[in-house]
């Protein structure tokens, strides 16, 4: 693994209960990079998160971490579930559980990392929300406080399950800028599963599109010359 | 006077304790239960208490020291079932097991001892059920729940607020989810004596209902669900005791009136 690297994935076959839903993935994430997960729905996009989170371990080859992604420290935005629509909670306190993996044995927050969950909170502009009720923001307010909180829980690297779910389109943008901006300003790797194939065009500096039968895992300008990227464009036109 | 004279009675005092400590733990587990989708565990965990409390009386065993692991199982057993995604479905499969649990009790109640006010004392609680060792294990429990609470609060607020990513983050989820349960069973274990089978698991979900319409922060909801619980709770030993009304639906009726009245607070901020 070389040093800029933060996940490695050789020969990585990921399944359930001894049955591989991908096979033969290499994959390398290293720092400042943006790598959109594209593909349809069933080919294993969200088994493939699960394996770089290191939620289920690879049946065949191997996913290597970086030191500093081990004890979970990945700054994750997972999918919104039902029972956080009306979840009685400041921004404040959703942001600041990001830190919950680094407090070890440690039962209370440190005056340092309630700190630092108020610049996280800054660094996404939503200063002004801090003490508002996580369930009376709209669609993109939540997703940036959640943003926030994952970037409490890690310093290089974040993984994002279709984030612009339920987002209208200005709010999707805006989520696409602040990404753009995380990546390219702060460094911070960014990896996200999506269906909006135009706007990961877009952004992303390498794609992987997992397919039933085919794959394809390279830069944006190569995939748009491929055949999976050609039958994408055919389809906007 | 009449509060004076009312706490001389020995009885009234266990009552007070006992019950003051146990709806303060039910509060602040119910913040948890409640958001998390899980409020039919504590309804399904009472009715399983009262099976396991038939139980232990028809084999003339302490009720306590059979109810308490027997009540922990099934809280094991109800969170697997919520958990997963079942055939049967999780609310369906809930109901299945207090049905049953209740019919059982019943059984062995009739077949044993016969349908006598016990079993009416089971269902709707009894301000005499408290006996010395049933405070003196209250206290305990309840300790032990309120230091566990406090330790793992921010821990509990995670796996509340986002499984997902406590579990991505290296959170043992399972490990805090086993943890809530067995809390859970414990207070509904003790509570049951006095509030009822039937009425117990008002004590977990009113106190938080309530104090999510008032509050905005987590924090805010926890301290304001505890509050509420102790409250409702003296309000309705004084009431039943000065009206000679059963304490355990007069409990929960206070609950009812504070819960309402939450109600009312939330729609006329909502209108300003």
């Amino acid at each position: 693994m070389e040093t800029n690297e933060l996940i490695v994935c050789r020969d990585t076959a990921l399944g359930y209960e001894g049955r591989a839903v991908l096979s033969g993935l290499n994959l390398s994430v290293s720092a400042g990079d943006y790598l959109c997960v594209v593909g349809d729905n069933g080919s294993g996009k969200s088994t493939l998160m699960k394996g770089l989170l290191g939620l289920i371990s690879p049946m065949e080859g191997s996913i290597e971490r970086a030191v500093e992604l081990k004890n979970g420290a990945v700054g994750y935005l997972p999918q919104q579930t039902r029972a956080q629509k009306d979840f009685p909670a400041t921004v404040y306190e959703v942001v600041l559980s990001g830190f919950l993996n680094q407090k070890g044995f440690r039962f209370f927050y440190t005056a340092a990392q309630k700190t630092a969950a108020l610049q996280a909170i800054g660094k996404l502009g939503i200063l002004e929300l801090k003490d508002r009720c996580y369930r009376d923001l709209s669609g993109g307010q939540q997703q940036r406080a959640l943003l926030a909180r994952a970037l409490c829980a890690a310093g290089r690297l974040l993984i994002l399950d279709e984030p612009i779910t339920g987002l209208d389109p200005a709010a999707a943008q805006d989520l696409y800028k602040t990404l753009r901006y995380l990546n390219e300003k702060e460094g911070m790797a960014v990896v996200m599963v999506t269906h909006d194939l135009r706007s990961a065009l877009e952004n992303a500096r390498t794609v992987l599109h997992i397919g039933k039968k085919s794959w394809f895992y390279g830069t944006v300008e190569d995939y748009l010359q491929s055949p999976e990227g050609r039958r994408f464009q055919k389809e906007e036109q | 006077m009449e509060l004076v004279e009312m706490f001389s009675w020995p009885f009234m005092q266990r009552a007070l304790i006992a019950g003051v400590l146990v709806s303060l733990c039910a509060a602040l587990l119910g913040v948890s239960l409640v958001l998390k989708r899980y409020s039919m565990i504590g309804d399904g965990l009472s009715h399983v208490s009262f099976g396991a409390l038939a139980v232990a009386v028809a084999l003339g065993i302490t009720p306590l020291y059979f109810s308490i692991p027997v009540v922990i199982l099934s809280a094991f057993f109800l969170l697997r079932l919520a958990n997963s995604g079942s055939r049967m479905g999780n609310d369906a499969a809930i109901a299945v097991i207090s049905a049953s649990a209740l019919a059982i009790g019943i059984l062995v109640i009739s077949l044993t001892t016969g349908m006598t006010t016990d079993v009416d004392n089971y269902m709707f609680g009894s301000v005499l059920a408290m006996t010395g060792t049933d405070v003196l294990l209250s206290a305990a429990v309840s300790a032990a729940v309120l230091i566990l609470f406090v330790l793992f609060y921010h821990k509990l607020f995670a796996i509340t607020f986002d499984e997902n990513f406590a579990r991505a983050t290296g959170m043992r989820v399972e490990l805090y989810n086993t943890l809530l349960s067995i809390l859970t069973a414990l207070t509904i274990v003790l509570g049951m004596r006095m509030m009822g089978a039937m009425l117990i698991s008002s004590l977990v979900i009113f106190p938080a209902l309530t104090a999510m319409r008032l509050f905005r922060s987590f924090r805010g909801v926890v301290l304001c669900a505890g509050a509420t619980a102790v409250l409702c709770f003296c309000a309705g030993l004084t009431f039943s005791f000065t009206n000679s009304t059963p304490v355990g639906a007069t409990v929960v009726g206070a609950d009812l009136i504070l819960f309402l009245l939450a109600c009312v607070v939330q729609r006329l901020r909502k209108k300003n």
